[in-house]
């Protein structure tokens, strides 16, 4: 009833929603990049939204399963694999017992989430599953996959009869993914409260340029190239509570934005917030990639939330009833 | 309760509290009472607080609030504490917890001690004492897990940060960071200048509260031998 790691990742971990209540003791978040693809993935195999998914980067994991699964994948197209076939992204897959699932090539996106139906036998901690590198807790033993490191399914159905020779079997149904993400290379914001701190060739420059994301970019931020901005007055800040998607001016004039891994306390200005209904299309870019910030009012922010939310629990209920059609017809559960 | 803050926005999903921005005891009092009646209310949408020196950083579901209060969920809130913050507050405010830590000041634990002596032109006696002396605040949790920021050290001891931070600075370690002193509770890269070990694990995992420390709580240092240092190591590991 597990999945084996035949090969490790860059960087595979364990992630849900995130750790909530902990961060007046300095406990980060964590959690994963793209929170659409974990609720999309999640979804497919009628999974609660926020149920512990793997995120994986490129170069991704090779995973066999040891038995039966119903999985999906979504985020990043990786060039998932079993064997010499393709397994798309968005959509719900069945994989036999000894399948082997690999990843080819880094077609789009920065991201992938693979979640298993009825989830992985983990233990939380703190209330999350999602891994905790730092403190070494949380996840599969608070760290990335291994090789060899056996990941227990919560409980397995014996797909046997539907895929009979098959390695794999696609369900016959998708979802589309596009009107979750922003178009084009824009980046929504809310100004921030260090924004007034620029001077005035600087608050043009901010949202007229092109940023790229860094090379040296990772879960805790995003670091961008793009012109170094001048302050209008120098000002010391004291720390304060920061929070995810936060843009902060580093004393070089440079930017970082906060991401799932990011501190829970900073003392760098803060010029601007991305909005979070954009997050998980910033988590999708990857180095070398270019952004630009176009700015948002509080109110606009708040109703692109509330229509990525709508659209999302549209996607679930759709996931659902599809999911649940098709596994009486086989009479399964 | 004082009404001098002020509610800013952090991002569609997060708001600011400020008082007076200084590191002063009687703001942060305020900013802990502020933290302490808002974590009893056990506010459903709110998903974490982070006090700090003058501030207090509230976290939410703006969704939830949209979907309830049927109102822009920014405003709605920053009505909501505005209210409550300018109420006097009924809530028996927590009495700060008192901690004595045993820190070691041996060179060997303590890397940066000889050099700040010798810089500042006094023994390591003294520094050893002028840190010992004084009671400080928690003033907050940041950096790592369970990182307590605790202030102000005596004016002799202030020191910039390292101009080279370190690669790996030990679990335990005490340092000082402009009027600042703070702990390691964990191995880590870190620029503080580092006088001191401490024995006692500052994080642990396992446990149900996994951080020694807590913002608002009075801390004390004790200096103990490199023996007792040893010695307390093995009782904590």
């Amino acid at each position: 009833m597990s999945i084996r790691v035949l090969q490790p990742g860059l960087l595979d971990t364990v992630q849900d929603a995130g750790r909530t209540g902990y961060q007046h003791l300095g406990i980060n978040p964590t959690g994963v990049m793209d929170r659409v693809a974990m609720y999309v993935a999640n979804s497919l195999v009628g999974n609660a939204p926020d149920e512990a998914v793997i995120e994986m980067h490129f170069p991704a994991a090779a995973l066999l399963f040891e038995d039966f699964a119903m999985i999906a994948l979504s985020g990043a197209d990786l060039g998932a694999m079993v064997n010499e076939q393709p397994v798309p992204i968005n959509k719900p897959v069945l994989m036999t017992r000894q399948a082997v699932l690999h990843f080819t090539k880094p077609v789009s996106g920065g991201c992938t989430y693979m979640a298993i139906r009825h989830g992985l036998a983990l233990t939380p901690w703190l209330g999350s599953y999602s891994t905790h590198l730092k403190a070494g807790a949380g996840g599969f033993q608070g760290r990335c996959l291994q090789k060899n490191d056996v990941l227990p399914m919560r409980q397995v159905t014996p797909y046997n009869k539907l895929l009979q020779q098959h390695l794999a079997r696609e369900l016959p149904w998708m979802t589309g993914v596009r009107d979750l993400y922003t178009t084009g290379d824009h980046i929504r914001i809310t100004n921030g409260s260090g924004f007034t701190l620029l001077d005035a060739h600087a608050k043009e420059q901010f949202t007229s340029t092109a940023f790229s994301i860094a090379a040296q970019s990772d879960r805790m931020g995003f670091r961008l190239q793009g012109p170094s901005l001048k302050t209008a007055v120098k000002t010391e800040q004291l720390s304060a509570g920061v929070t995810r998607g936060t843009v902060q001016l580093l004393p070089n004039g440079q930017l970082i934005i906060l991401m799932a891994d990011h501190q829970t306390t900073g003392g760098y200005p803060r010029l601007a917030h991305v909005i979070t209904a954009d997050q998980p299309s910033l988590a999708q870019l990857k180095p070398r990639q270019h952004l630009h910030f176009s700015v948002v009012t509080q109110q606009e922010a708040e109703d692109l939330l509330m229509l990525q939310d709508q659209r999302l629990q549209l996607l679930q209920n759709a996931c659902k009833l599809r999911l649940e059609e098709w596994l009486s017809l086989y009479g399964l559960h | 309760m004082n009404t001098t803050f002020s509610i800013t926005p952090l991002g569609d999903s997060a708001l600011i509290i400020e008082w007076e921005q200084e590191i002063t005891l009687p703001v942060h009092t305020q900013v802990m009472q502020a933290f302490h009646h808002l974590q009893s209310l056990q506010l459903p949408y709110v998903t974490d607080l982070i006090p700090a020196y003058a501030s207090l950083s509230v976290l939410y579901d703006a969704v939830q609030i949209r979907q309830e209060a049927k109102r822009p969920a920014f405003i709605w809130l920053k009505d909501l504490l505005t209210a409550t913050l300018q109420q006097t507050i009924t809530v028996t405010t927590t009495p700060p917890r008192h901690l004595q830590i045993p820190v070691c000041y041996h060179p060997s634990l303590g890397p940066d001690i000889t050099e700040m002596a010798k810089q500042k032109n006094i023994t390591t006696n003294d520094i050893i004492t002028l840190h010992t002396t004084a009671t400080y605040t928690v003033y907050m949790l940041g950096f790592l897990p369970g990182f307590p920021y605790m202030g102000k050290v005596h004016n002799t001891l202030a020191t910039p940060r390292l101009k080279q931070p370190r690669l790996q600075v030990a679990a335990g370690s005490v340092g000082i960071a402009g009027e600042q002193t703070g702990i390691y509770p964990l191995a880590s890269p870190g620029g503080w200048n580092i006088i001191g070990q401490t024995p006692i694990r500052l994080f642990d995992a396992a446990l149900d509260e996994p951080c020694y420390c807590r913002p608002g709580d009075q801390v004390q240092f004790v200096p103990i031998s490199l023996e007792e240092f040893h010695q307390l190591s093995i009782k904590h590991a």
